[in-house]
């Protein structure tokens, strides 16, 4: 087990390496930054010294090995736009953004699952039937325009949810949090649904797809054979056996939520990292979205690792090192 | 006689599909006494299996009972709500699967798998239920049984694993156990050990066993009776010896005929030609008439009934005028 954790964390590290290299690579070529820092009546002369100064005019080798050295102490340079820490910036807007993602994460479990085991259970209600053809709603339309139908329901309509914004947020060491707040939490009800709709249709056809599986499997059959009770055998015996591959779903689709929640966030206007991601692309503000990369490929690689070290838990044939069958 | 542990009258088992009613089983009727090992033996598709799932409620839509009943203890357990049935099953009816390797979930360890079988049908405490799962795995002969509760089914051989299942079909001592070809999937070493143990068991118990499976061999080792079922009916019925040794209906002549004998030589070994109608082709009269090697013209238009003959019983129509 702990060899298994070192072997992956020593994977990731490669991986992270490499992802480094691309982002650093990638948005060394895009645009000269210079040009968006200065007026353009700045002499050829103060633009050099600026070059020189921000280290542009070193040897490739040099300024990546400066980049990951920097990184590794969590120093992403300055925002060529707001003149500012990148990290320090970042971490302002994380807890919205990791507040909103978990929250759509939770809410798409939570929902997606019990949808998934009745639409799995009761194949041809007309309940599963209604359920499947909400879920080619969800899969089919895209984000954004779900976000400006909500809005235009429950804020211009009915006017029972703000349309943008967190609402009043509260910060407890240095954490911004709009889960203490009445207007907090409505803040976020329709940027948590529209975020979170893609993967809850997602793992709801998930679950449903595995129940129907391991529904017909022999060890169902024999669990009813044995007079359990349909509860036992539902949630019990058969929800877990589907466990596997919507952990893995759920892990990547977590990645993908906090990765992507960009359009929501520019929907909604929620004052997250996806919103200045899209404004730091707009200015060509490398350092931001190099960190921002360098940010989302670190939670894709830590959800990977929560996912398998997840799979020892669910299921024991993984676990490599239990006594092999005998007798 | 006391009234059988189980009796099965007159029970037929459709399936509606869109091509119309496909009749399974036509029609059968045996009995079970308590303690004994009753016999159902033929080739797939013959509807043993479906008997069995119908005797235990568990027959999987569209298949489902058009007609005739099943008593247990004299009541009738065919038309039980879901509840009451479920109730039943396992703590009156138990039930072992055909291949012990996925007879049991991978993801619960066996001791837990025992526990809530044990719980779901007594009121025994956890430690009186895992005291009980305990004594139950000794008794099928898994050592350091301690051990081996916690342990995973893919920890346990496929001879081992299908004596966890024995043991959680026999729990909450059932009065009978429905066995659907139990060794099928083991070699042919651990057959005869899981065999003996479900007789020692089942004696030991006074458990009536089913046992359902197309080895005759299996059959005449170990069942008191047998049924002989071809085409989704019964074939023959009678007392295992005398149907093995001395068969009547020609269909289970072909069957004995075509055991091979260790010691006889022969060059080929004997079988019945043809192969069993599909269920929807079965032919009219007697469906074994194509096959069969003493058919007369009546045998495509006439089914014939159960009639005693020595000391089983068979359905031919050879035997309508008494002897042939």
């Amino acid at each position: 087990m702990a060899a298994f954790i070192i072997r992956r964390l020593f994977q990731s590290l490669i991986v992270m390496f490499f992802v480094a290299f691309v982002a650093f690579t990638m948005f060394r070529y895009v645009g000269d930054p210079v040009n968006q820092m200065v007026g353009i009546d700045t002499s050829l002369v103060q633009r050099e010294a600026l070059r020189e100064r921000l280290g542009l005019n070193d040897p490739f080798i040099m300024q990546f090995g400066r980049f990951v050295l920097k990184a590794l102490s969590g120093d992403f340079g300055i925002s060529y736009q707001h003149k500012r820490p990148v990290t320090e910036m970042l971490l302002e807007r994380f807890p919205a953004t990791l507040e909103l993602s978990l929250v759509s994460a939770i809410f798409s479990l939570l929902v997606g699952i019990p949808m998934g085991v009745y639409t799995g259970l009761h194949r041809y209600g007309w309940l599963s039937r209604f359920f499947m053809m909400f879920s080619l709603i969800g899969i089919s339309l895209p984000t954004f325009l779900i976000g400006i139908l909500l809005i235009f329901l429950f804020a211009v309509q009915l006017q029972w949810l703000p349309s943008f914004g967190r609402g009043t947020v509260i910060e407890i060491g240095g954490w911004r949090t709009g889960f203490l707040t009445i207007s907090g939490l409505k803040a976020l009800i329709m940027p948590a649904i529209t975020l979170g709709l893609f993967q809850l249709t997602l793992i709801m056809r998930l679950v449903r797809a595995e129940m129907l599986e391991v529904l017909l499997t022999d060890y169902i059959k024999f669990a009813r054979a044995r007079g359990l009770s349909n509860k036992a055998i539902h949630f019990g015996h058969a929800l877990k056996n589907t466990m596997v591959p919507v952990i893995t779903i759920t892990g990547l689709q977590i990645g993908s939520i906090l990765a992507f929640a960009i359009i929501t966030e520019t929907v909604f206007q929620w004052p997250g990292m996806g919103l200045m991601f899209l404004q730091s692309i707009q200015n060509v503000d490398i350092p931001i979205m190099a960190a921002y990369l360098m940010m989302i490929a670190f939670f894709f690689v830590l959800i990977n690792l929560v996912v398998d070290l997840l799979y020892y838990v669910v299921d024991p044939r993984l676990r490599v090192d239990a006594v092999k069958a005998h007798g | 006689m006391s009234v059988p542990l189980l009796q099965i009258n007159n029970l037929s088992i459709e399936f509606n599909t869109r091509r119309g009613n496909l009749v399974a089983v036509e029609d059968i009727s045996f009995e079970v006494a308590e303690g004994e090992i009753f016999g159902i033996v033929g080739e797939s598709g013959a509807g043993k299996s479906l008997t069995g799932k119908a005797i235990i409620g568990l027959l999987e839509a569209p298949g489902r009972i058009s007609g005739g009943k099943i008593l247990l203890n004299n009541e009738r357990i065919d038309n039980l709500p879901y509840e009451q049935m479920r109730r039943l099953r396992g703590k009156s009816i138990g039930m072992v699967f055909q291949d012990p390797l996925t007879s049991l979930n991978p993801l619960y360890t066996i001791g837990r798998q025992l526990i809530e079988t044990i719980q779901t049908h007594t009121n025994h405490t956890a430690t009186q239920a895992k005291n009980r799962a305990l004594e139950l795995l000794r008794e099928v002969g898994i050592p350091a049984a301690e051990k081996r509760i916690d342990q995973f089914p893919h920890q346990f051989s496929g001879g081992m694993r299908q004596r966890v299942v024995i043991a959680l079909a026999l729990c909450v001592n059932p009065k009978l156990i429905i066995a659907d070809e139990p060794t099928t999937a083991l070699d042919v070493s651990i057959q005869a050990q899981i065999l003996t143990l479900l007789k020692n068991l089942c004696r030991k118990h006074g458990t009536a066993v089913i046992l359902i499976t197309h080895d005759m061999g299996v059959i005449a080792e170990t069942a008191n009776r047998v049924a002989v079922m071809y085409a989704g009916k019964i074939a023959e019925i009678g007392p295992v010896r005398e149907v093995v040794q001395n068969p009547q209906h020609p269909y289970a002549q072909g069957l004995m005929a075509s055991i091979p004998v260790i010691g006889r030589k022969m060059k080929y070994l004997a079988q019945i030609d043809g192969s069993m109608p599909r269920i929807a082709e079965r032919p009219s009269g007697c469906a074994f008439h194509p096959r069969c090697p003493h058919a007369i013209e009546l045998c495509n238009k006439q089914i014939p009934e159960l009639l005693n003959k020595g000391k089983t019983k068979a359905a031919c129509l050879l035997f309508r005028n008494g002897n042939p």
